[in-house]
């Protein structure tokens, strides 16, 4: 469990990135922050590995406040994934992956094999271990930042828009792929992403965030999905409904979809006999 | 061109091999005066340079004053500080040493400090946020990607130290700087060109090795030619409506 109490973050230069933010992050489930650019996603999620301090308000894993845990010793125990993979340039695929368990003290050949072992486990074939990450595409790149940050077989994975960068297929793939190692794991995982589609797939507790990281809504997709809490949750998810609610209209004898917003989402094909068969 | 061919006539001249004066000789004192010059400029100015690019504090302090020793005249600088210190024949690899560093600091701090600042600031941050300590960060992360940078500003200290160690002769030591400083009062221009031809080859030698190990440290990782065709003009097309429909 993850409770964020009171938090607020004023960066130097004068930004209120978060404020008064609380919430509790059960374990082994997973929670998504979503909401627009500059909301304070990134910064609540650093706060958990201190890789930002708050400015006021308290953090507690279990029953440590963070604040008196020695940062590098909390940062090694909690898993993190960020969007642009984050990989060390002059290191191969598994000695990234090993990153970690070689600083921790594991033998090499231990945290070898056990890297190859988390290459399978996020659909990486093992002949790509001696590549490096330039040699690799965005996709692969983001399943060896995940198969790092599950290295140290974390109770936390924190994930920062992992699959961002990656073109919709590959992400669809990927977001997938998550699932169902989450599904095995259950890892306490704090995903963010600025993609509600994402954050409903993903998320068992979805925490909808305006600017200054204030929350609009929490709760199951489901939940929010059939209550938006106000308009601001009503428009950010507005989107997606629209998207979702396809109708036929014909125009000129044929039929075209509409989505909820009224614009063109295609043709419809019906399955006439004559290019049913041929297609 | 006479002139160069007396002056190689004059290195293939057996009996310039041997003895205190011979060009063995000489070339290794010459090699001893860099070498540690560019130990001892190394210890400081790569220290001093990583913690610059570590940390990102005193760069403008850096800059300026590394600046301002490029520009002090070397043999000015040399002459002062032997005086200064006074001390005699005996001690003049003091100053020497001393002045050839001064030369040897600029370029051995700004590759320090600019390889690490040029280290993805991502990928500095990821190795901290893994929990990395600030020295891992430092020894596994920024100075094998700052190492091809590192090297080249050793390489261009030694090429400035091997010629300018010639200076060490004007004040009575050896190094290849003997023949030019000997030769000159009595107009025997074929040893100078001998001594400036030998300073020459040795910073190509020298140059030549230094280029072939930045070669060989550049990390493999970031060597690696960039081979994924990377597909990310995929859009959402027609298909994804005809699976909803
Ligand atoms: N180091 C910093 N110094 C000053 N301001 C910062 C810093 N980091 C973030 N901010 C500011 O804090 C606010 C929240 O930033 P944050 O990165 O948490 O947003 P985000 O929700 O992750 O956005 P995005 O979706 O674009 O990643 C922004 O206004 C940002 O400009
Ligand atoms: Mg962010």
């Amino acid at each position: 469990m993850i409770r964020f109490d009171g938090i607020s973050k004023r960066f130097p230069d004068g930004t209120l990135a978060v404020d008064d933010f609380t919430i509790t992050i059960p374990s082994r489930t997973t929670t998504v922050f979503v909401g627009s650019s500059g909301s304070g996603k990134t910064t609540l999620l650093r706060m958990v590995n201190r890789m930002v301090d708050p400015t006021s308000g308290s953090i507690h894993i279990d029953d440590d406040d963070i604040s008196t845990l020695e940062p590098v010793a909390l940062r090694r125990r909690i898993g993190y994934v960020m969007q642009n993979s984050g990989l060390l340039p002059h290191r191969t695929v598994v000695d990234n992956v090993a990153t970690v368990p070689l600083l921790t003290g594991v033998s090499k050949r231990e945290a070898r094999a056990a890297a190859l072992d988390l290459m399978d486990t996020v659909g990486l074939d093992r002949a790509l271990a001696d590549r490096y990450p330039s040699q690799l595409s965005g996709g692969q790149q983001q399943r060896v930042g995940v198969a790092r940050g599950l290295a140290i077989d974390p109770n936390i994975l924190l994930m920062d828009e992992p699959f961002g960068a990656v073109d919709p297929l590959v992400r669809s793939e990927l977001q997938q792929e998550l699932v169902r190692i989450q599904k095995d794991l259950a890892k306490t995982i704090v995903f963010v992403t600025h993609d509600i589609d994402e954050a409903f797939l993903l998320g068992d507790q979805v925490v909808i965030l305006k600017t200054g990281g204030r929350i609009a809504q929490v709760g199951t997709p489901a939940e929010i999905l059939a209550n938006p809490a106000d308009e601001f949750v009503d428009t950010f998810i507005g989107a997606e409904r629209g998207r979702r609610a396809l109708s036929i209209q014909t125009v000129n004898g044929k039929e075209v979809v509409v989505d909820g917003t009224g614009r063109l989402a295609g043709i419809l094909r019906s399955p006439t006999p004559e290019s049913g068969r041929s297609a | 061109m006479n002139l160069f061919g007396d002056a190689f006539r004059w290195i293939l001249e057996p009996s310039h091999w041997t003895g205190p004066n011979g060009i063995p000789n000489r070339i290794l004192e010459h090699l001893a005066y860099t070498g540690l010059t560019v130990l001892i400029a190394t210890l400081i100015a790569v220290a001093l340079g990583l913690y610059i690019g570590h940390t990102g504090r005193f760069r403008g302090i850096a800059v300026s004053v590394t600046g301002a020793m490029r520009a002090l005249p070397t043999l000015g600088l040399l002459v002062y500080l032997a005086v200064l210190f006074g001390l005699g024949i005996q001690f003049a690899l003091i100053p020497t040493i001393i002045v050839l560093v001064v030369l040897a600091i600029p370029p051995l701090l700004a590759g320090a400090y600019s390889g690490v600042q040029s280290v993805d600031g991502r990928t500095v941050d990821a190795a901290r946020s893994m929990g990395m300590t600030e020295w891992q960060i430092l020894w596994k992360v920024e100075v094998p990607l700052a190492l091809p940078l590192i090297l080249g500003g050793i390489r261009s200290a030694v090429l400035q130290v091997v010629a300018t160690a010639t200076v060490a002769a004007y004040i009575s030591l050896g190094g290849l700087g003997r023949y030019i400083i000997d030769a000159l009062p009595v107009r025997d221009y074929t040893t100078v060109l001998v001594g400036a031809l030998l300073v020459t080859i040795l910073a190509l030698v020298l140059d030549g090795i230094l280029i072939l190990c930045q070669r060989l440290t550049v990390p493999a990782g970031v060597r690696a030619i960039r081979s994924s065709p990377g597909q990310r003009s995929t859009t959402k097309s027609a298909s994804t409506v005809s699976t909803a429909a």
